[in-house]
């Protein structure tokens, strides 16, 4: 057994969540340059490079790139063969997202009861996912997750007729809707099957995908080319305010499910599509 | 792409003239307020109060900044969804607000407002948080400490950039620049 001590675990969370919100990744910043380069709206070039401009004063600077620092999302990959010790898991999480808050200047967005709304004032509970894999590390990674993009995100229950015309008219229909709030272009995270639970979590999951990298399936990979097309011709833009770049990119997630159920979720991203891991 | 240059308080000269797509840098004072301040004036003025910040002229931006890192005037600092405060807005438009700056739709209620009681809507780019903290200042609260970031500031801005997405001939830039490049 290899043994990670939870002060490790602790440490490690505070730092993911500051580099998170300071340093957009590489992938992104791609994405941005190419979508520069191909877009036609003169406002919508002028939003990217304003984009482009505020991630490197973010990373030089070490400030939040946006504002809204976001809901802790926190992945677990944790080995099989990994003894965790020095306390609870979950709690060295959350420890690690309210140090990383507080010493990172990052907002504090989350209130303790979703009718009483009362802030927590240190950015906690995270949202942790835990999943027991083989092996002898431990993966760690944080995915802030801003309030605007989560709430133009959506879950429905197709039935299994409605095939995958259905899928992706329900995945267009939802970015159309969204239209300029979740702050495009956006990252769009789509997840087919499992439960509906299960649906939402995968969606989620498709956003941690680098961008540019398609899904091993030929045929899924296929579906995310064909949803990006179809969602870049609706000409919401950058912004929203009318151009060719709405989405960065789409992943889709599949799983499988039960006979009678379609399940499809969405999960929209804005431009910024925040994730850092670490590998203990 | 041209830029106009605008100090606040903006008049209704001002304000009349300006249309959908164009590119303006602000300067002067802008007081920030969302959700929980709109919601606190509003009822300031169903009691028959005074509001706590002069409203004549002003620009409000939705936005509530990260906390300042030592030695800055302020957090990063983007715009914040605008549709939560199309509730409150009409009622201060017609009290003489002559700006908004934030992301995403109006209601139809907010855009009769605007072209009633002339006045516009700007938005900011979203998530471009560390750049247009750059514009700002100078911060100080003004109203409502209580709220934390949601507290009313005001700041001073040089050349704080905006896009003009509702005007007051009742034109939406959101709807207007889709149309141009759907399908295409």
């Amino acid at each position: 057994m290899r043994v990670v001590d939870v002060a490790t675990i602790t440490a490690t969370v505070a730092e993911l969540c500051q580099k998170a919100n300071y340093e957009l990744g590489k992938d992104v910043l791609e994405a941005f340059k190419e979508a520069l380069g191909q877009e036609i709206s003169l406002t919508g070039k002028d939003v990217l490079q304003q984009l482009l401009e505020n991630a490197r004063i973010a990373r030089e600077e070490q400030v939040p790139m946006c504002q809204d620092t976001g809901f802790a999302v926190v992945f677990l990959e944790v080995g099989q063969e990994v003894a965790i010790t020095g306390g609870d898991l979950c709690e060295a999480v959350n420890e690690g997202v309210r140090r990383g808050y507080q010493e990172g200047y990052l907002r504090k967005s989350i209130v303790d009861h979703p009718l009483r709304r009362k802030n927590t004032g240190d950015n906690t509970p995270a949202v942790i996912h835990t999943r027991i894999v083989p092996g002898d590390k431990l993966k760690i990674i944080v995915a802030p997750k801003g309030g605007g993009s989560e709430n133009m995100s959506g879950l429905r229950m197709l039935k299994p007729a409605e095939g995958v015309e259905g899928v992706k008219k329900f995945v267009i229909e939802q970015v159309r809707a969204a239209g300029p709030n979740p702050c495009p272009p956006v990252v769009v995270g789509v997840g087919i099957g499992g439960t509906f639970e299960k649906a939402a979590l995968l969606a989620k999951e498709a956003l941690l995908r680098p961008l540019g990298q398609p899904h091993p399936d030929a045929e899924i990979a296929c579906l995310e080319r064909e949803l990006l097309e179809a969602i870049n011709n609706l000409g919401i833009g950058p912004q929203g305010l009318g151009g060719r770049t709405t989405a960065l990119a789409v992943h889709v997630e599949v799983f499988p499910c039960h006979i009678a159920s379609l399940p499809v979720a969405v999960n929209i991203n804005c431009h910024a599509s925040r994730h850092k891991e670490a590998i203990l | 792409m041209p830029q106009i240059r605008l100090t606040t308080p903006l008049t209704e000269e001002v304000v009349e003239k300006l249309r959908i797509g164009q590119r303006v840098l602000l300067n002067g004072t802008l007081y920030t307020a969302r959700d929980a301040a709109h919601k606190k004036m509003v009822e300031l003025l169903d009691r028959g109060e005074e509001l706590p910040i002069p409203i004549r002229g002003q620009v409000i931006y939705y936005v509530g900044p990260s906390p300042a890192k030592p030695g800055r005037v302020i957090g990063s600092a983007g715009p914040t969804t605008s549709g939560r405060m199309d509730p409150y807005a009409p009622r201060l438009i017609a009290l003489g607000l002559k700006g908004m700056i934030g992301k995403g739709k109006r209601s139809p209620e907010v855009i009769k407002a605007m072209k009633q009681y002339k006045a516009v809507y700007f938005a900011a780019v979203g998530g471009a948080a560390a750049l247009l903290a750059r514009a700002i200042k100078s911060c100080r609260v003004v109203a409502y400490p209580e709220l934390g970031p949601e507290a009313i500031h005001e700041l001073v801005v040089e050349d704080f950039p905006v896009i003009v997405v509702n005007d007051v001939l009742g034109a939406d830039l959101y709807e207007e620049g889709v149309k141009i490049y759907a399908g295409r």
